[in-house]
């Protein structure tokens, strides 16, 4: 009777061996390859690397498969597992102004110098379910064009140029590292981004989407978004001079927004920045947008009091992997804190009770 | 042994976080913020006790884990096993053996010695929270030693309930200075915050350190005329007829029936081996 | 000293070694005036065994150490350096000070930390001649009733105290022997 309440061990052990037996599905179907996760569930790697904090596709591809799927699960993995990795140094900046680019829009302009590249996008299909993809359908292969030799410019130099945006600060200084020291508040913009690019998709989204509605808008146009390879540069002291170690695929969001100038500035138009791994655009537009609404201090603006302007509340709520773990651990036992709390209604109740009866006596 | 560095933690991170024990114990009951890492387990299921653990034992050490005072609930086992694949130290369920004892939400009954040290799992650390929530204001208030809020709550409750409503995680005062959050141990465990052993609380989630020397003064925040008082349920234990213990409710049958039990399973079993017997503990030893 | 020396005298065994001394260092931060062993590293002269095994358990790059007099040799920062990754910083910015009482002065040198970070202080390592249960008075947290330390220089270290919760800790290293003095001890001289 009261010994059924101990779980213990073996429960633990059965409960993970049927996990496992649940995760392989019927053995009758063919099991998942980590290649076939990487080249054919691109997105849901992507996510996993850019929340997970870490560039490495098969790795991710076997979080994805180890989570059955729960993506959150699967960053989570990663995470775990990043965190035990040897520190060998800090890369050179990439330079997103070099990326060879597989997609590049701008809704700002109609064209400009390298052009609008759609690229892989889900943009303009028709969310039609292809039923042609429930059998093995053969895909033909996509025309090529031929590849851009030079460099494609960021849209906002040609803003630049005419002062009409505002420029950035250009700084050597190291950025901190939120995941080496413990965040404090108010913190700077290379920590906000560090925590907004590794935010969850959803949380970043629905903050993002809340200024589009109202609360702290700030009339965001996407003055450009790329995706596209770059190329990650190491300095190498004992060599004096910097090596390419590799190519990550990055996802990079301006926004312009409008700025009707303050006390100190002329009215310009300012920005807002996504930098995110993979090709995760809807992640890299909700965190330019959620970084130009945590701006309104640095730029003189109004606080509205909302969410997304709110620093402390945007920083302390994105990370999904805080979040999960606790709120899962309420289904852990507290029946220690609930005993008290039992107790003490039990208490409050009787004395309540005896209240009334000596006041019904006293009448 | 196996692929992973003593205890889990690399060498570095255990410099960090044994660097903000030390401040903790120097600043008793102030919170130290470090740099949490990511654990193999969930935040939230004792990454902070977790981390502190490891930066503190030896392979020496005899390790005990409970979790709403027992040793054979489900997180306890896990995170047990955890040292013993990562750290390869002797575990125990046994108070008195342990050298060092992680908890989540119980201070054993027995009296911890000189030479033991408990680890606390700390939900949330900071006691102002559910009245201020930002972190900007409540360290404000903790420097300027600003806890009227937290008395006017306490008030509050008194005024509308006629006691004070918080059963557990109940504020104390440390040495006579901060104000510190004993994580949700029940209210009935407050006077032993009073103790020999070392304290040290971990909460990973919320990258805070915090400790309490051994015979720190800890006074738990009150009133004159409504003065602190550890409750518990008012039975005996029906298995081992301890008075004096914790107890949790089960409920037996379809019909309601309850029967109360210690929660510290080691202190349960100790006292029926030693002979005593509750109201239902030969039913149940058959 | 020879050539190359400042790779010898580190942990044998880091992950253990580190552990014991950092139980020794925390026991005795936990209970001020408490003496305790503290082995494990063999630094250069004129380091103790018990302060260069607390810089080894403590100390890397991202702590400051301050060399104050005559620990400032190159021996001890090589040393150190190989060992640690510290970088060697001055008084104000050390995370980590070692010398002796008269070169450790003014202690207003040393971060106090701040009224929402007291934490962000000082570590000061003290290298006594000396190091014995007796007497200054000591009371706080940490200690039943009272306890006795031999300590350099009661009224600095009492200013020291009255500035709680702000404040330097200290550590006393004699040979192989280590004792602590947090700021939050209330200290009494000897009558």
């Amino acid at each position: 009777m009261y010994v059924a309440v101990k779980g213990g061990e073996k429960a633990i052990e059965n409960a993970h061996a049927w996990m496992a037996e649940e995760r392989r599905g019927s053995p009758d179907v063919e099991e998942l390859s980590l290649p076939q996760i990487r080249e054919q569930l691109g997105l849901a790697v992507n996510r996993v690397m850019a929340e997970g904090s870490m560039y490495d596709p098969d790795l991710a591809a076997l979080a994805i498969k180890q989570a059955r799927g729960d993506l959150i699960e699967a960053i989570f993995l990663i995470r775990a597992y990043r965190t035990t990795l040897p520190r060998f140094g800090c890369s050179c900046p990439v330079n997103t102004a070099d990326m060879a680019c597989d997609r590049r829009i701008s809704a700002t302009f109609k064209d400009a110098p390298g052009g609008q590249v759609l690229g892989p996008t889900f943009d303009y299909t028709h969310r039609l379910l292809d039923f042609k993809l429930a059998a093995d359908g053969d895909v033909p292969l996509a025309p090529e064009g031929v590849p851009r030799q030079e460099a494609t410019p960021h849209i906002m130099q040609f803003l630049k140029g005419e002062d009409l945006i505002q420029d950035e600060p250009e700084t050597d200084a190291a950025p901190g590292d939120l995941t080496r020291e413990p965040m404090e508040f108010p913190t700077t913009r290379p920590l906000r981004l560090q925590s907004l690019t590794r935010g969850d998709e959803g949380f970043v989204l629905g903050m993002a989407y809340s200024t589009q509605r109202g609360y702290a808008r700030n009339h965001a146009f996407v003055g450009e978004l790329r995706i596209g390879t770059v190329a990650v540069e190491m300095d190498i002291p004992e060599l004096g001079f910097s090596i390419e170690i590799g190519d990550i695929e990055l996802t990079e969001c301006e926004t312009v927004n409008q700025f009707k100038g303050s006390k100190t500035e002329p009215p310009q138009f300012t920005r807002g920045y996504g930098l995110v791994f993979g090709q995760s655009e809807r992640k890299a537009i909700a965190m330019a947008l959620v970084d130009r609404a945590l701006r309104w201090k640095e730029l003189g603006e109004d606080d509205q009091g909302a969410p997304a302007q709110d620093e402390e509340f945007v920083l302390s709520h994105s990370d999904n992997i805080q979040a999960t773990g606790f709120l899962e651990h309420i289904k852990l036992p507290h029946y220690v804190d609930f005993q008290s709390e039992l107790e003490l209604i039990r208490k409050l109740r009787r004395e309540a009770q005896d209240l009334a009866k000596s006041k019904g006596a006293a009448e | 042994m196996n692929e992973y560095n003593f205890a889990y933690l690399d060498e570095q991170t255990k410099r960090m976080i044994r660097r903000a024990i030390l401040k903790g114990l120097a600043v008793p009951g102030y919170q130290v913020p470090f740099a949490s890492r990511e654990m193999p387990m969930p935040y939230g299921w004792g990454t902070g006790g977790v981390q502190v653990s490891a930066a503190i034992l030896t392979p020496e050490d005899r390790f005990k884990v409970i979790d709403q005072g027992a040793d054979d609930t489900t997180n306890a086992v896990s995170i047990r096993k955890f040292f013993e694949k990562t750290a390869g130290i002797a575990t125990t369920e046994k108070t008195a053996r342990a050298s060092v004892i992680q908890t989540r939400h119980r201070i054993p009954e027995a009296r911890l010695r000189e030479d033991q040290i408990i680890v606390y799992q700390v939900p949330i650390p900071e006691p102002l929270r559910f009245l201020e929530p930002r972190e900007t204001e409540t360290r404000k208030m903790h420097s300027l030693e600003e806890y009227g809020m937290m008395h006017v709550k306490l008030y509050e409750d008194i005024s509308q309930h006629g006691a004070i409503s918080t059963a557990y995680a109940y504020p104390v005062k440390v040495s006579g200075r901060y104000v510190m959050d004993p994580s949700p141990i029940p209210k009935f465990d407050n006077p032993k915050l009073e103790m020999d052993a070392i304290q040290l609380f971990g909460a990973g989630r919320e990258q805070r350190i915090y400790a309490v020397p051994p015979h720190t003064r800890i006074v738990s925040l009150d009133f004159e005329d409504y003065t602190f008082e550890a409750t518990k349920a008012e039975h005996s234990c029906d298995l081992c007829g301890a008075g004096d213990s914790y107890l949790d409710e089960v409920i037996m049958d379809d019909a309601g029936n309850r029967m109360f039990v210690c929660s510290d399973t080691d202190y349960c079993r100790s006292r029926r081996s030693a002979g005593h017997v509750g109201r239902l503990g030969e039913e149940s030893a058959a | 000293m020879t050539a190359g020396s400042q790779f010898m005298g580190g942990f044998r065994d880091a992950p253990i070694d580190a552990a014991h001394a950092f139980r020794a260092a925390m026991t005795v931060m936990a209970r001020p005036g408490e003496i305790r062993q503290l082995v494990g590293a063999t630094p250069p002269t004129p380091l103790s065994v018990a302060a260069g095994t607390l810089l080894l358990t403590l100390c890397d790059p991202d702590t400051g150490v301050h060399l104050a007099g005559e620990f400032d040799t190159l021996q001890v920062r090589e040393w150190l350096t190989f060992h640690t990754g510290a970088p060697i910083v001055k008084a104000p910015k050390a995370d980590f000070a070692i010398g002796r009482w008269k070169d450790l002065m003014p202690l207003i040198e040393f971060r106090i930390g701040t009224p929402e970070y007291p934490d962000r202080s000082a570590t000061v390592i003290v290298e006594t001649p000396g190091l014995l249960p007796r007497g200054a008075l000591l009371r706080g947290p940490g200690i039943k009733d009272t306890a006795r330390l031999s300590l350099p220089d009661v009224p600095a270290l009492q200013a020291n105290a009255r500035l709680y919760p702000l404040g330097c800790d200290f550590f006393f290293t004699c040979g192989d022997t280590i004792a602590a003095l947090p700021r939050s001890t209330q200290i009494e001289a000897e009558t």
